[in-house]
């Protein structure tokens, strides 16, 4: 396992939303050693404040050393980060954590809700590389409005999957949640589904996965200083009544080993 | 082509001594921001540190506070981790012989509910190889019962070193806490139980407030303070009982670069630690020990040990 403290240029910054941000590096060891469902953290300047890095999962390598990471302005970090110009050298420090375990013989349904989506187009990458035949997988992406969809479906489309497409407004695609499109496919217990989203969301997406019998993996957020376990700030219950570590253990989990709220 | 000039100023005197252990240079790691060392193995060159200081041992595991049990604060950030750890004997049994093979010396943290647990984890750690030192934790804010009060009252505080001090086979080093209206008394009292050195500064207990909820924000409500944000407070502390005490002292606190470490060491440290500059540069501390060696050789200092307690007072 090989993580790297890189200083990376960054090579493009595009504003996709309102808030919403996304963000090419020059990272070649961090995305050559990188797996979908990973994260780095990044230090959004190098003054003393803000302190500590953030932490950003994975938007998407590509084969010429980059690295991309999608974001919302929530706060100082990510809005200094959202201000960087290209040719700027940021700090970037990652892989870290544990990524998707790809299930190659299993069909995939692949959820992203919001901000969940970052991760999930390094994941539909990975999929449709390692796998022959992607014809029965799926991917639904949904938000809050047309602003959190939109601007990334069309680096979705390039992988020829079956794509779902639902906004809470309707604005966008299907009106409702991505959990209404989920229980329109035709599920069976060969499905493997993977999600990423706000909690609520990836809870009803494993309370029907465990009704339908097939297996979920998510990835949860954390705050955290560290990202590689050494701050023990990122714990989570367990089912089996014990913290685990997003950083180490996670990001991505399966679901049924963690607790749900409702 | 060019040759490099390299007489004996390549290799600075960094030694310094810490009562009777020597360490190969001035950086070591604090407690609970390096866990075990060997999650930082890939990141930095573990050797070049002076001693490792591993995560606070307890006699029984202990699981930590609930989330959240981190919060950025301004140049800082509070943790109430609420000592989480693998209990002593799977310290021994799980972590030692790994930190035992790096040959750098390496100083176990513990803490303890009662003289009593205190005294027995001491006890494990005797004739555990690889084990040159104990940093004993009477300042840690986050556990209800014990800790607090052993570090803010300085008779108990005195008990405590006294306690380790009777079972231990190795150097103490006792951590203070500054949450206390005067450290030279606690700093005092543990000189007097027998501490070997001390090392100080803990985090100072803070509180952050979620306005749109209106609650706390970590779920422990109050967590220890670290970062550059209290670098001064830890300086001055570093000051006050470098001043009155004989014994070694080890100053902690929004150490981040090389010249913050330099300003604990005329403050009167013989050593210091790097603790939340671990969380944002896995290998600040290493980069630090080059930075103490370059200003060495760059000042023409016969050692660094030459500037340990070298600061003017000018009372004019």
């Amino acid at each position: 396992m090989s993580q790297y403290q890189e200083k990376a240029t960054v090579s493009r910054v595009e504003q996709l939303s309102a808030k919403n941000y996304r963000l090419t590096l020059d990272s070649p060891d961090i995305s050559g050693a990188a797996k979908a469902g990973q994260f780095v953290m990044i230090r959004t300047g190098l003054a003393k404040d803000p302190l500590l890095r953030r932490p950003f999962s994975i938007h998407q390598t590509s084969a010429n050393g980059q690295l991309q990471i999608y974001f919302k302005v929530v706060g100082r970090g990510t809005d200094m980060l959202a201000r960087v110009k290209a040719g700027e050298i940021m700090s970037v420090f990652g892989p870290l954590g544990r990524g998707f375990r790809i299930k190659k013989n299993s069909p995939a349904i692949i959820i992203g809700g919001g901000l969940g989506i970052a991760p999930m187009l390094f994941l539909a990458k990975s999929i449709c590389r390692l796998k022959t035949d992607c014809s029965n997988d799926h991917i639904i992406l949904g938000g809050r409005e047309r602003s959190e969809v939109e601007p990334l479906v069309n680096d979705f489309r390039q992988f020829g999957l079956r794509l779902g497409l639902a906004t809470d407004d309707g604005s966008y695609g299907h009106q409702g949640y991505v959990t209404d499109l989920l229980k329109s496919l035709e599920l069976h217990s060969e499905y493997t589904v993977y999600a990423c989203g706000p909690e609520p969301m990836m809870a009803r997406v494993y309370s029907i996965c465990k009704s339908g019998s097939m297996q979920c993996q998510v990835s949860v957020e954390s705050v955290m200083a560290c990202g590689m376990g050494a701050c023990l700030g990122c714990s989570r219950m367990t089912k089996k009544g014990t913290y685990t570590h997003v950083c180490l253990n996670g990001p991505v989990f399966n679901a049924e080993e963690l607790i749900w709220n409702s | 082509m060019e040759f490099v000039d390299n007489r004996e100023d390549i290799f600075p005197d960094l030694r310094v001594n810490i009562g009777s252990l020597e360490i190969a240079n001035p950086v070591m790691t604090a407690s609970g921001t390096f866990g075990y060392a060997r999650e930082f193995e890939n990141l930095m060159n573990l050797h070049r540190l002076g001693a490792v200081i591993v995560k606070g041992i307890s006699l029984h595991p202990r699981p930590g506070n609930p989330p959240p049990r981190i919060v950025e604060t301004a140049c800082g950030m509070l943790n109430a981790i609420g000592l989480q750890n693998v209990g002593v004997d799977r310290f021994i049994s799980e972590k030692m012989d790994y930190l035992a093979g790096l040959n750098i010396p390496v100083i176990v943290n513990i803490l303890g509910d009662s003289l009593a647990e205190y005294r027995e984890i001491t006890e494990r750690l005797v004739g555990v190889p690889g084990v040159a030192g104990i940093e004993v934790n009477i300042s840690c804010p986050n556990v209800k019962k014990g800790g607090v009060a052993f570090g803010t009252d300085p008779s108990m505080a005195a008990a405590v070193t006294k306690a380790v001090k009777e079972s231990a086979d190795v150097p103490v080093m006792v951590k203070l806490s500054p949450n206390v209206s005067d450290i030279t008394l606690v700093a005092r009292a543990v000189e007097d139980g027998g501490a070997d050195s001390i090392s100080l500064i803990n985090t100072l207990i803070g509180m952050a407030i979620d306005l749109k909820t209106r609650r706390p924000v970590l779920a422990n409500v109050i967590g220890g303070l670290s970062g550059p944000a209290i670098k001064p407070v830890a300086l001055r502390m570093v000051y006050q009982v470098a001043s009155s005490v004989s014994i070694p002292v080890i100053g902690i606190g929004g150490i981040e670069t090389t010249e913050d470490a330099l300003e604990f060491l005329l403050a009167g440290a013989s050593a210091i630690q790097i603790g939340t500059a671990n969380f944002i540069n896995p290998r600040v501390s290493e980069e630090i020990v080059e930075g103490i060696s370059k200003y060495v050789v760059d000042e023409k200092l016969p050692s660094i040990r030459s500037i340990i307690g070298g600061l003017s007072i000018n009372d004019g």
